[in-house]
């Protein structure tokens, strides 16, 4: 699947408070839901989001089940230097992504 | 219990041109943002993936779409929105699902992609992006009449346990509402799109065949003639309405 779609604006001022958007592609599965015969679907969740810019941890978050398919994830940060910000997924099932997106601060 | 048009009252009947809504329009605000916005529409991930669809070699001919289409940015604008369209070779109109399919088995030699399967939602939800802000336009004339007046039968007959026909729901009591959700007019502005509901993307015709289980009313096959001419009809009844795919729905 073209698993993820990051918002992040190219360019920022320094100092700058700019806004993420990260929307990951994922069922979800609650662990809670049962099929038409009645079997219970194992939960098959993303547990863990993490951002990092330029290596240093600026947002974590933990998911549970309540969490919706796709999630998505909006969060803020300062800019204060140019790189990369990267994106990481890890979940159930050993599901595990990593997105990254450059960031031109001036 | 819901409300139920008696067969004594008068029917509404014909939606009038310019009272025609999308189902935008019924939509809470904060539904219609995620609409709005490419990067927060869950329906675009299926457009990305539909592009990278686009550009793979498939079957025993080794032929991606682009190879003779190109850019779906230009070759396939206002594909989505003037789909179903009529097939010599099959002698009725076909959906855009369909149309994909024809296209895998005829020329690139590949096996049909099944109904609802993540490649077929992928790539016309990619082809109906290409359609956006186009106005809906399905060609009628002497060939596709026929069809245009089985869906239309389909529309205002009752059907199932329940004995209800679309247009009265969707003709006559739009805008009220239906177990506490409010009644859209049933336009096809939108498809395929991503239903809160499914937790997913889906197809007109997964909607279509979820009202008839609705209605307690036997759903018609994936690719039937019924839900094509329906979906012929569907489209018909929206002409001129703006294509928004992928759409957002509750």
């Amino acid at each position: 699947m073209a698993s993820a779609l990051i918002n992040v604006p190219a360019r920022a001022k320094r100092g700058e408070i700019i806004e993420i958007k990260a929307l990951i592609s994922h069922p979800m599965e609650t662990g809670y839901r049962r099929t038409q015969l009645g079997a219970l679907v194992p939960r098959d969740i993303i547990r863990l989001f993490v951002c990092t810019y330029n290596g240093t941890e600026i947002f974590r978050a933990e998911l549970h089940p309540a969490i919706a398919a796709n999630p998505f994830i909006v969060f803020s940060t300062v800019a204060t230097e140019s790189g990369t910000l990267a994106f990481h997924w890890t979940g159930d099932r050993g599901f595990s992504e990593t997105e990254s997106v450059a960031i031109t601060v001036d | 219990m819901c409300v139920v048009v008696l067969a004594a009252s008068a029917s509404a009947g014909e939606i009038p041109r310019a009272e025609r809504r999308s189902g935008y329009d019924f939509m809470s605000r904060e539904t219609r943002a995620m609409q709005d916005d490419d990067t927060a529409n869950p329906g675009m991930l299926w457009v990305l993936e539909g592009e990278s669809l686009w550009n793979k070699k498939t079957g025993d001919a080794g032929r991606a779409c682009a190879e003779c289409h190109a850019d779906a940015r230009v070759s396939m604008k206002g594909v989505a929105a003037r789909h179903p369209s009529f097939d010599a070779a099959r002698g009725r109109p076909i959906t855009l699902e369909q149309r994909v399919n024809v296209c895998r088995v005829d020329r690139q030699k590949a096996p049909p992609l099944a109904y609802e399967s993540r490649d077929l939602l992928a790539l016309t939800a990619y082809l109906a992006r290409q359609s956006r802000g186009v106005p809906i336009d399905v060609a009628i004339d002497a060939r596709t009449q026929p069809f245009l007046d089985a869906g239309r039968a389909t529309f205002y007959r009752r059907q199932g346990q329940l004995n209800l026909a679309c247009s009265q729901c969707h003709d006559d009591n739009w805008g009220r509402r239906l177990a506490g959700n409010v009644v859209p007019q049933g336009h096809p502005t939108g498809y395929p799109l991503y239903r809160l509901e499914w937790q997913s993307l889906g197809s007109l015709q997964r909607r279509l065949r979820n009202c008839l289980i609705g209605i307690r009313a036997e759903p018609y096959e994936y690719g039937s003639a019924e839900l094509g001419d329906l979906e012929l009809f569907l489209m018909w009844r929206a002409r001129g309405m703006t294509f928004e795919a992928p759409a957002v729905r509750p």
